[in-house]
C-alpha cells in the first residue's frame, strides 16, 4: 500500500523568497529515503511540500510537480486534506494532543474527522498502531491516561502510532529523534526498519550515522549562502553516498569538513 | 585548556537568621510604630501599621545585611516589598466584602429574594429584589447569548482565518477602541437605535441587552483571542498532518485545548456587564413588579435597584445593601461554575 513519489523541478517559496529551487527526486516505494544537509538548507521545507503542509504557512507556495503514483499532488482540484490523509507526518518535537488520552491520541485521525468506528475495531486499531510503534507493552495498562503523561521518547512513538493508525501510503519524518535519548532513538530506528515493509518513509535528519544506518537512499541538500535558495546537490544509494559521493560538497559535508 | 592556577573558592556556608527573627523584628517594628504614632498625636491603626512597616523595612534589611550579607539583605528587602504590595492590594477587596456582607446580611432573607416592590412605599421595611434578580439574569443572559458567540467567532476569525493585512488590523483596532467605550455611550446608542426603529414609546429589556452586548463583545473578543493564540501551532499542524480539515481542527483541537481559558475570559466579560448601571437606567428603567418579557415593558436590574433604593434613603438603604450582596453572590456563583468548567476541561498533564 506504499507509493512512490516523483518530484520534478520543484520550487518552494515563502512569499517572494525562493527557499528551495529546482528539486528533481525520485522517492522509491517501500524504502527509507534520508535527506541530509546543513541547517536552513531547506530539507524540512521540502519535506513539508510532500504532504502540502508547507502551504499552511501564510504566503507560502510551491511551483513544479510532485507526482504520487500518477496523481500530481499540486494538480488542479487536488484537496490538500486528501493528500495529507495519504501522506502522514511525524514532527521534530513530539506533539500529542494534551486534551486526549493515549488511546484517543492514537484514534485522533478517526475521531477528529468525525468518523464512526465500532468499539471493537477501535480497540483493535489502538493495539495494532501502538504495537506497530513499539509502544504497546509500555502503555497497554494505562490507555486512558493523558498522552502528555508519557516520557519524550514514548510521546514521539505515540505520535508515530497516531500517524500510522490512519494507514497512510507515505510517512514523512522531520528529525523525529533530535529531541530523544539514544535508547529511544534506537527504538524509533528499529521501528522505521519494521515499517518500511509497508510504508514509504522519508526522513530528515542531522545525524549522519542515523542516515547511514536506516536509509536506503540519501539526498544531500546544500545552500550557497544566507538568503540564497537551497538545492538538492546529489542523491544516490546510501552506501554510495557515504563511500564515494560524486560531488565534492557532499564528501566534505559527510566527512565533517564543512564550511 | 589552560592550566588552572587559582584554586576555586570553597562553597561557604552563610550564616542565616533564625526563622523567628523576621517575626520578632516585625513585632518590634510595630511597637516602635505605635510609639512614633503616639508622639505625632494619638495611636491609630493606620499610624501603627504605617510607621511600623517603614521601621520594619529598614530594620530587617539592616539586620540581614549585618548577619547574612548583602545578597540576602536584598532578598529580604524585595520579599518585604512584594508582600507589602500584596497586602495593600487585598485591603480594599476584604474591606469591600466585609462592608457589603455586614450591611447586607441583615435584610438578605428568603423573603427578600422572593418578593418584589409592588405596594412598598415610605418607611415600609418589606419588599425584595426578586424582580431585579429576574431582570438582571434575563438581560445579562440575552446580552451574553448575543455577545459570546459573536465575540468568540470574531476571535476565531482573527487568530485562525484572517491573513495579516488591513482588514485584520482594522478589526483589531476597532475592538480595542470598543473596549474603551464608556458604558453610558453604549446605553445612549441602544436607546437611540430603538427609538428610531421602534418609536419613542418602546421600552423593553432587549434595549438594555443590546447596550450590554455592545460592551461585552470586545471583552470577549480580546480574552478569547489571547487564549486561542496560546494554543501551540504544533497541535494545529499535528491535526492537519492527519488529514483533518481546518474547520474540524479549529473546533476539536484549538477550541478544545483553549476551552478552560475561554470560559474564564467569558466569565470576566459577564462579570464586567452584570454590574452595569448607567446604560440600563436610561434604556430599561425601573419598575416595581416582576416582568418576565424582555421584548416588552420596563424591567429592573440589580444595580439599578441598588441605586434607586440607596437614592431613596431611610429604610430603603438596607434594601440597597442586601441587593448589592445579592449581586456579589450571583457573580461569585458564576465564577464558581466557571472554575468547575475549566477544571473539568483543562488539559491534563503529567503534573
Amino acid at each position: 500500500m506504499s507509493k512512490r513519489i516523483d518530484v520534478s523541478d520543484l520550487n518552494v517559496y515563502y512569499g517572494d523568497f525562493l527557499a528551495v529551487e529546482g528539486v528533481d527526486m525520485v522517492i522509491e516505494a517501500r524504502s527509507i529515503t534520508a535527506l541530509i544537509g546543513p541547517s536552513g538548507c531547506g530539507k524540512s521545507t521540502f519535506l513539508r511540500t510532500l504532504n502540502r503542509m508547507h502551504e499552511v504557512i501564510p504566503g507560502a507556495r510551491v511551483e513544479g510537480k510532485a507526482v504520487m503514483d500518477g496523481m500530481d499532488l499540486y494538480g488542479k482540484g487536488v484537496d490538500p486534506v486528501e493528500v495529507r490523509r495519504q501522506v502522514g507526518m511525524v514532527f521534530q518535537r513530539p506533539n500529542p494532543f494534551p486534551t486526549m488520552s493515549i488511546a484517543d491520541n492514537v484514534l485522533a485521525g478517526v475521531k477528529l474527522n468525525n468518523r464512526r468506528m465500532p468499539r471493537a475495531l477501535q480497540a483493535e486499531t489502538v493495539e495494532r498502531a501502538l504495537s506497530g510503534a513499539n509502544l504497546w507493552n509500555e502503555v497497554k495498562d494505562r490507555l486512558d491516561r493523558p498522552g502528555s503523561s508519557l516520557s519524550g521518547g514514548q510521546q514521539q512513538r505515540l505520535c508515530i502510532a497516531r500517524a500510522i493508525a490512519v494507514e497512510p501510503q507515505v510517512l514523512l519524518m522531520d528529525e523525529p529523534c533530535s529531541a530523544l535519548d539514544p535508547i529511544s532513538t534506537l527504538a524509533i530506528e528499529d521501528l522505521m526498519n519494521d515499517l518500511k515493509d509497508e510504508y514509504t518513509i522519508v526522513i530528515v535528519t542531522h545525524n549522519m550515522q542515523q542516515a547511514a544506518r536506516v536509509s536506503d537512499r540519501t539526498g544531500f541538500f546544500n545552500i550557497a549562502g544566507t538568503g540564497k535558495p537551497g538545492h538538492l546537490i546529489e542523491m544516490d544509494d546510501t552506501s554510495v553516498m557515504f563511500s564515494s559521493p560524486s560531488e565534492k560538497a557532499t564528501e566534505d559535508y559527510i566527512s565533517g569538513r564543512f564550511g | 585548556m589552560s592550566a588552572v592556577t587559582v584554586p576555586p573558592k570553597p562553597v561557604r556556608r552563610t550564616r542565616r537568621l533564625p526563622r523567628y527573627v523576621p517575626w520578632a523584628v516585625l513585632a518590634g517594628s510595630l511597637a516602635l510604630g505605635a510609639l512614633v504614632s503616639l508622639l505625632t498625636g494619638e495611636v491609630t491603626v493606620t499610624g501603627v501599621v504605617g510607621f511600623g512597616a517603614i521601621v520594619y523595612v529598614v530594620a530587617i534589611t539592616v539586620t540581614s545585611h549585618v548577619v547574612e550579607g548583602a545578597r540576602w539583605a536584598k532578598d529580604r528587602l524585595a520579599t518585604t516589598l512584594v508582600t507589602a504590595a500584596f497586602a495593600l492590594a487585598t485591603i480594599p477587596l476584604i474591606s469591600l466584602v466585609v462592608l457589603v456582607v455586614g450591611n447586607g446580611v441583615e435584610r438578605l432573607s428568603w423573603a427578600f429574594l422572593n418578593d418584589d416592590m409592588v405596594g412598598i412605599y415610605g418607611s415600609m421595611v418589606e419588599g425584595g429584589a426578586f424582580h431585579a434578580i429576574i431582570g438582571t439574569l434575563l438581560i445579562t443572559g440575552l446580552a451574553s447569548a448575543v455577545a459570546i458567540p459573536l465575540g468568540l467567532l470574531t476571535a476565531i476569525y482573527l487568530t485562525e482565518y484572517a491573513t495579516p493585512g488591513p482588514l485584520k488590523r482594522a478589526i483589531t483596532v476597532l475592538v480595542d477602541v470598543m473596549t474603551g467605550i464608556p458604558s453610558i455611550v453604549a446605553g445612549l446608542f441602544a436607546a437611540t437605535l430603538f427609538m428610531i426603529v421602534a418609536g419613542p414609546q418602546y421600552k423593553a429589556g432587549v434595549i438594555g441587552a443590546v447596550a450590554l452586548a455592545l460592551l461585552m463583545t470586545p471583552v470577549v473578543v480580546r480574552s478569547c483571542e489571547e487564549m486561542l493564540r496560546l494554543v501551540p501551532n504544533e497541535l494545529r499542524e499535528a491535526a492537519y498532518a492527519l488529514g483533518v480539515p481546518k474547520w474540524l481542527t479549529v473546533l476539536k483541537v484549538v477550541l478544545r485545548t483553549a476551552i478552560a481559558g475561554i470560559t474564564t475570559g467569558v466569565m470576566i466579560a459577564i462579570a464586567r456587564v452584570i454590574g452595569e448601571t448607567a446604560p440600563l437606567l436610561i434604556t430599561v428603567g425601573i419598575v416595581a413588579n416582576v416582568n418576565l418579557n424582555v421584548w416588552d415593558g420596563r424591567m429592573t436590574t440589580l444595580p439599578v435597584y441598588v441605586y434607586r433604593q440607596y437614592a431613596q434613603g431611610g429604610a430603603s438603604v438596607d434594601r440597597a445593601w442586601a441587593g448589592a450582596l445579592t449581586l456579589i453572590l450571583i457573580v461569585m456563583l458564576l465564577n464558581l461554575v466557571a472554575r468547575l468548567v475549566s477544571k473539568v476541561f483543562s488539559p491534563k498533564g503529567a503534573r
